[in-house]
């Protein structure tokens, strides 16, 4: 810091009276005036939006808008995809929360000492986390490929291929998704290790708990707002899956990897058209996840009780 | 430096706290005695394995991007064939790479803007509807981008910003105010207000003594915030694909992405690695510049869910 500070002036004349707060006020308005206009502008109005569309026709080239209540919501949900994209999208979800969870958790207790070895090992963890996720799911289009993936010979002589069959495409992306995201994770789950008390474990060491007894009575328990953070992060952000698959799979073999958000692309911008329909499906989805974090939060904190 | 040595801010890269200490394991042997190692060396092997995981899809693309037999497992020679093929796609590379480096950095000024003088107001001064506006702020999270999508286009699209890389840039801000916003207001709250106030006594108008004083104070805020607004910016694909139209300004990744499938069945994999490795380039540059501002980004991005 290169400011040298006066330190006459205490902070209680200052705080007392020196500042009318009148002036105060406006001035706070001034500088959040910028964040005010973005919230209004950019999140409000558009939130306000799509609910007006989804209760009325709204098609993408101008024609003509009314109210329809409630049939975009119909339409959505009559979907020839709506049911198995809803299914594929928790079913991904499931599987991606618990693998991620799980190794981000694991690598954590790998890595948690600190020593030149596991920074080394920390960063190369992490590294992937750098790039963006549709970068990442392009690297992996490439890796994936009959033609030019390193392991093409190999997955031929066992004739299968990583993205040809529903199951295959799905853990393949499942696979992209925690190399992309498990050492985020895994930052998250040792600032988590780091605030547990040392004496808590050397306690349990002087009462001669082995490591396993440690593990499941001390660190699981006290880890569990980390737990109930990184789940509630991992299942917001696996609900809203686009670009993997998007890129990776766009939505096949035999349209088994449609997710939701890909649907609402779909209705909106690829053949359809139908921009109220999509905000249907749009209001939906944000009900859902709205329920389901509050849902997730109270779990956590009534078990915590 | 007080934002600097938030116990978040450490934890990767070498912690100057204590790291809890499991009772026993791999950790706790110090030094290197014979017995040392025997019972190190599982360790090394299965965590450098798991390290190994994680780096080799980037340095296979890296050195598969410099080898001529493009769209072949075969490694051999090296060649900047794919580099070529990539420069001219289309309306050609350096179109995008302007594209996406103007999006980048007018979204990083917008938010380093926004943030830090929203940060300044919510930590320092009291005003009407100071309480209700941050908790908009942060109610962006809740609302998560892709169900806005549809709505933004619309109102994009009324107001002339559509098929606009402005207009992405305006979306890419918004969305990076809940963070932004957070971390510049705990950065503000961790300087000690005597600092300014001190300032403004001496005659700094309030304006001055933010930019002479409180910028330097709060820069490691600035910085982390700057950081990831860039990576989102640089990376984000779903805003552009939505917003633009105009293959004249698309975003890099957008471009690199049409390079699968423009026309049926055929895909330059070269190209594709070439572009993954010019997408990936800064933000891995940026990682190993900035890791420590990384865990800060990470730690203030899960706090604020």
């Amino acid at each position: 810091m290169n400011v040298d500070a006066p330190s006459r002036t205490s902070s209680a004349t200052t705080r007392g009276g020196f500042r009318p707060s009148r002036r105060q006020a406006l001035l706070g308005w001034i500088y959040a005036t910028p964040t005010a206009v973005f919230v209004v502008a950019l999140f409000l109005v558009p939130l306000l939006l799509v609910i007006k569309m989804s209760l009325s026709r709204w098609p993408l080239l101008s024609g003509d808008q009314g109210p329809n209540a409630p049939d975009n919501f119909t339409k959505a949900i009559d979907h020839r995809f709506f049911t198995d994209s809803v299914v594929f999208t928790i079913k991904y979800t499931v599987i991606a929360t618990v693998l991620l969870l799980l190794l981000g958790l694991g690598m954590a207790l790998l890595v948690q000492e600190s020593s030149r070895w596991n920074n080394l090992l920390r960063a190369s963890f992490l590294v992937p986390s750098a790039l963006g996720l549709a970068s990442a799911s392009l690297l992996f289009y490439v890796l994936y490929s009959p033609y030019a993936s390193p392991f093409a010979p190999v997955m031929e002589s066992l004739g299968i291929t990583f993205l040809g069959s529903p199951n295959a495409a799905l853990f393949s992306t499942v696979f992209l998704i925690v190399w992309r995201y498990a050492g985020f994770y895994m930052v998250l789950m040792l600032v988590g290790l780091q605030s547990i008390p040392a004496d808590v474990f050397e306690a349990a060491r002087s009462d001669g708990a082995t490591r396993w007894q440690t593990f499941r009575s001390i660190t699981l328990p006290l880890l569990r707002p980390t737990l109930a953070l990184t789940t509630v992060l991992c299942v917001t952000g696996s609900l809203l899956a686009f670009e993997q698959f998007y890129i990776l799979t766009k939505g096949g073999p035999d349209n088994s990897t449609i997710t939701v958000v890909q649907l609402i692309y779909m209705i909106a911008f690829q053949g359809q058209n139908d921009l109220g329909v999509a905000a249907a499906l749009s209001v939906i989805v944000l009900a859902a996840l709205v329920l389901i974090n509050a849902l997730q939060l109270r779990a956590f904190r009534s078990e915590e009780n | 430096m007080t934002v600097d040595s938030s116990p978040t801010s450490a934890a990767v890269a070498g912690s100057p706290r204590r790291p809890p200490r499991m009772p026993s394991g791999p950790g706790r042997q110090r030094g290197l005695t014979i017995a040392g190692v025997a019972f190190r060396t599982p360790y090394w092997v299965f965590t450098g394995a798991v390290a190994v995981v994680f780096l080799f899809p980037l340095v296979w693309t890296a050195v598969a991007s410099v080898s001529p037999q493009a769209g072949t497992n075969q490694v051999t020679g090296w060649g900047f064939g794919n580099y070529a093929t990539l420069a001219d796609y289309q309306a050609g590379i350096w179109r995008y790479l302007a594209n996406s480096a103007f999006v980048s950095l007018l979204t990083v000024a917008l938010t380093l803007l926004i943030s830090f003088l929203g940060g300044y107001a919510f930590a320092r001064f009291r005003f009407p509807g100071r309480n209700l506006l941050f908790l908009l702020t942060l109610a962006i999270l809740m609302v998560p981008y892709a169900t806005l999508l549809i709505p933004l286009y619309v109102l994009l699209n009324e107001v002339g910003l559509q098929n606009s890389l402005v207009g992405v840039a305006l979306v890419l801000t918004m969305f990076q105010l809940p963070f932004s916003t957070f971390l510049m207001r705990i950065s503000f709250e961790a300087v000690p207000r005597e600092l300014d106030e001190a300032a403004m006594v001496d005659g700094c108008s309030s304006f001055s003594a933010l930019w002479r004083v409180l910028v330097p104070a709060v820069k490691p805020g600035l910085i982390t915030v700057g950081l990831f607004a860039f990576l989102a910016a640089w990376n984000d694909f779903m805003a552009p694909l939505i917003l633009i139209n105009d293959s004249e300004r698309m975003t890099l990744p957008l471009a690199v992405s049409n390079l699968r499938g423009q026309v049926q069945g055929v895909v330059d994999y070269g190209a594709t690695e070439a572009g993954v490795v010019v997408l990936a380039l800064p933000c891995i540059v940026l990682f190993l510049l900035l890791q420590r501002h990384y865990v800060r980004g990470f730690m203030s991005g899960a706090l604020k869910g």
